[in-house]
């Protein structure tokens, strides 16, 4: 009964019209477009796109029952392996997971997975009751620290089994990345605070403005009856260039120039008091999906030029392709190889412009990639009066260098078990980004998930 | 939520509250600060601790109105409530017996110098503390710095009251004395604090500075506090606030400060029409 039609494209807002708003990009699938892209999969019977997933979402089955117009049912299956569908259905990388293995990939184009996901997680939020049975209280405690997608799959599945969960988040509201970072016209903020809202309704008892490592510690929560901590701090702190004029006027992290933008709305001055400021031009350094998210609000706040500046090709940024789609719609500009070696500013401390040099690719370096190799005699002068540089994130160490025993590695992220997330210290787990480095939501909520089926095992010893 | 509970208008502009935040307080050591918000669309502003105590729970900050931001909380009453309030942040002051200590505090920075004050005092120091301000009516503290320090000397720019100077020529008093300075506290604004280091650099006394630049998480997440200290990018939040003021770039500091300056302005306007439409 699987149909023959084509993968059904994403509605969006016009590129013009939407490079001047902060409103969501993608549109969503009407219940139309959704039953008929669930028909085109073939229920597989030993599904490759459920090993693609981090989680293991039972792809077939919920994608069944849309095609059978049981949205809720669909919400239902989705949920029991998934905490939070409509953010993993907005920004999961889904073309280097679940869909990449999708058997219909192989000759045509994938069942839109992604899509499907969101639809249904959507749709039940609109229409579902959101209700949860409580399960019986375990009588144990377990504290959370940072309440990004790893600490609250964590918070959600231990929670479950009936275990008294606490959250503790150093900024005053919870989502971590999902909130400061990830801009509101890829993920509305709205969205993500009702998925932690339902969380709230199973239990899970969310404390803000909680700086673990200054006002409590590892050592003193396990001291005041917690019977596990699990840590879940993402990586936080922001890298330079380290070249000359980075603190300058106008230079942002993508972290401060995001957190900004989206945590503190300052898209919305004066009426959100936090400001924000742009220039005409706006050099983004890197070439991720921060810095795809950093030039496109860049537009949205007003700036005419906004330029990608990446040291390699096209070919190796890191972004995910959809991003870079959207952004060259939405008309930024890439100078790929190129580089910078100065930012240029006024008397009053203002960035005014770049010195930059270009690039061609050499011999493949460690990573496989070709090299980039500076062009001697190449360098030239890029007018701008901001820079935002987003070339990665390192963990935070508040919490690391304040718990004694714990065991990091050379970068300084957290030494963790593959398999279990058990830290050095016995009852303490880690997962997310502090673990991994800076990764994607997914695996962070698939690490949160490891760690509370083994500090739920844990527990049973205790 | 984090309560008003004691409210005391200092100057024309300069405000202290009282704030119920147990958590904080029980943590609190000199030379930290909170980082607040006053309601749901406000700005995260930094400020440093003037008073803390664990037994009420509460911690105690100065705000002088400049801003938008600082006006929303300084025109808060007993009773009102700021939305967020989280801290302690920041490495506290390094408090030890190092003999004869100067605190040097000018206009709204003799607030957080009080407790340095009296931390050191209580470390067995010899506490002098010399207080800056523009006139009488702008000196905030007196009698609290007097009871943090074994001396006060109190200078004012338009010799309204103690000498006439600035806080630099009340350290030179305290030199003419004959008194031998081991180590100097200063806290004001950061022309202040780069006089006091030219003054202090050439005499080769330990001088610490407490820098008080923009910020936004106060965790050393977005990096919007750096400062150029030894030729080095410091986040202020997280590596100070306090620095050795003989290595810290204070021009680089002034101008950073400055940024948001005509943003900043507009909003300010905005809601001084609105308190003027509604009366306060
Ligand atoms: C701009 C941007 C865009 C991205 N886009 C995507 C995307 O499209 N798809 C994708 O899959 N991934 C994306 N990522 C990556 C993804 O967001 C992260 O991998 C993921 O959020 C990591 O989750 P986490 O729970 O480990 O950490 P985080 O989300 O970083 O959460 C950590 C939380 O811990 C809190 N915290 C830190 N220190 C403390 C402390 N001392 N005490 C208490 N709380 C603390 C933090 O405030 C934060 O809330 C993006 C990242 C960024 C920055
Ligand atoms: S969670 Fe991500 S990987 Fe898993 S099915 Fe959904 S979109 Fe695919
Ligand atoms: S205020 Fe963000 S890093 Fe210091």
């Amino acid at each position: 009964m699987a149909s023959k039609a084509p993968r059904h494209e994403m509605p969006c807002q016009d590129p013009i019209v939407r490079g001047k708003n902060f409103s969501e990009v993608a549109l969503g699938y009407t219940t139309e477009t959704a039953i008929e892209e669930a028909k085109r999969c073939v229920q597989c019977k030993k599904p490759k796109c459920v090993e693609g997933c981090p989680v293991n979402v039972s792809i077939p089955q919920f994608i069944e029952k849309v095609a059978e117009g049981e949205f809720l049912e669909a919400a239902k299956i989705l949920k029991t392996k998934n905490t939070l569908p409509a953010v993993c259905g907005r920004v999961c990388p889904q073309e280097s997971q679940c869909e990449s293995k999708c058997l219909l990939g192989i000759k045509g184009e994938s069942v839109a997975i992604g899509r499907l996901e969101r639809f249904v997680a959507d749709y039940e939020m609109a229409n579902g009751t959101g209700k949860f049975a409580k399960p019986t209280p375990s009588g144990k405690k377990v504290a959370i620290i940072g309440a990004g997608p790893a600490g609250l799959t964590c918070a959600a599945e231990l929670a479950r089994e009936g275990h008294a969960v606490t959250v503790f988040e150093a900024l005053h509201v919870a989502g971590g990345v999902l909130m400061y970072g990830i801009p509101e016209f890829r993920l509305p903020k709205a969205i993500v605070q009702k998925e932690i809202s339902s969380l709230k309704d199973m239990g899970v008892e969310i404390l803000v403005n909680q700086v673990v490592g200054k006002v409590t510690s590892v050592q003193e929560l396990m001291e005041s009856g917690y019977d596990a901590v699990f840590i879940g701090t993402g990586a936080g702190l922001p890298y330079f260039m380290n070249i000359p004029g980075e603190n300058l006027n106008g230079v942002y992290s993508a972290n401060e120039f995001l957190t900004r933008s989206n945590l503190m709305k300052a898209y919305n001055f004066p009426a959100n008091a936090t400001p924000v400021k742009v220039g005409e031009q706006v050099a983004v350094l890197g070439g991720g999906n921060v810095a795809m998210d950093a030039a496109r609000t860049a537009l949205r706040l007003g700036a005419k030029d906004v330029y990608i500046v990446y040291r390699r090709s096209m070919t190796e940024l890191p972004a995910r392709a959809e991003e870079v789609h959207h952004a060259e719609e939405e008309g930024i500009q890439f100078k790929i190889l190129t580089n910078p070696v100065q930012i240029n500013g006024d008397e009053n401390g203002n960035v005014k412009s770049m010195t930059c040099l270009r690039y061609e690719l050499g011999e493949p370096d460690a990573s496989g990639r070709r090299k980039p190799v500076p062009i001697e005699g190449s360098e030239f002068e890029l007018p701008v009066q901001t820079v935002v540089v987003s070339i990665g994130q390192g963990p935070n160490p508040l919490v690391t260098t304040t718990t004694k025993g714990l065991a990091l590695n050379k970068h300084g992220n957290i030494a963790a078990d593959e398999n279990t997330m058990a830290t050095s210290i016995p009852g303490v787990y880690a997962g997310g980004d502090i673990v991994t480095g800076a990764a994607t939501v997914i695996l962070a909520m698939g690490a949160g998930k490891t760690a509370a089926a083994s500090i739920n095992e844990y527990l049973k010893t205790k | 939520m984090y309560s008003v509970v004691k409210r005391r208008q200092l100057s024309d502009t300069i405000v202290l509250l009282e704030v119920a935040a147990p958590a904080v307080a029980q943590k609190a050591k000199p030379g930290e600060f909170v980082i607040v918000r006053q309601n749901e669309d406000s700005e995260r502003i930094p400020l440093t601790i003037m008073d803390f105590s664990s037994e009420k729970g509460t911690i105690t900050i100065v705000i002088q109105e400049v801003g938008y931001s600082s006006a929303l909380i300084t025109r808060m009453q007993e009773g009102d409530a700021f939305i967020d309030f989280v801290g302690p942040l920041g490495q506290a002051t390094e408090i030890e017996n190092y003999g004869t200590v100067l605190c040097v505090g000018g206009g709204v920075g003799i607030a957080p110098v009080h407790p340095i004050a009296r931390g050191l005092k209580e470390a067995g120091n010899k506490v002098i503390s010399v207080l800056g301000a523009r006139n009488k009516e702008l000196l905030i503290l007196e009698e609290e710095m007097r009871a943090a320090s074994d001396e006060v000397v109190i200078t004012t720019d338009d010799g309204s009251y103690g000498m006439k100077g600035f806080v630099t020529h009340g350290i030179q008093s305290v030199l003419d004395k004959g008194v031998k300075i081991d180590a100097i506290w200063a806290i004001g604004p950061v022309i202040m604090m780069k006089s006091v280091a030219n003054f202090t650099r050439p005499l080769g006394i330990k001088t610490i500075v407490s820098m008080n630049p923009v910020m936004v998480d106060g965790t050393g997440m977005c990096g919007a506090c750096r400062l150029d200290v030894g030729g080095e990018t410091k986040f202020a939040c997280v590596d100070g606030p306090e620095f050795d003021a003989h290595k810290v770039d204070f021009d680089l500091a002034m101008k950073r400060s400055v940024f948001f300056r005509n943003e900043e302005a507009a909003a300010y306007h905005q809601v001084k029409c609105q308190c003027e439409k509604e009366g306060k």
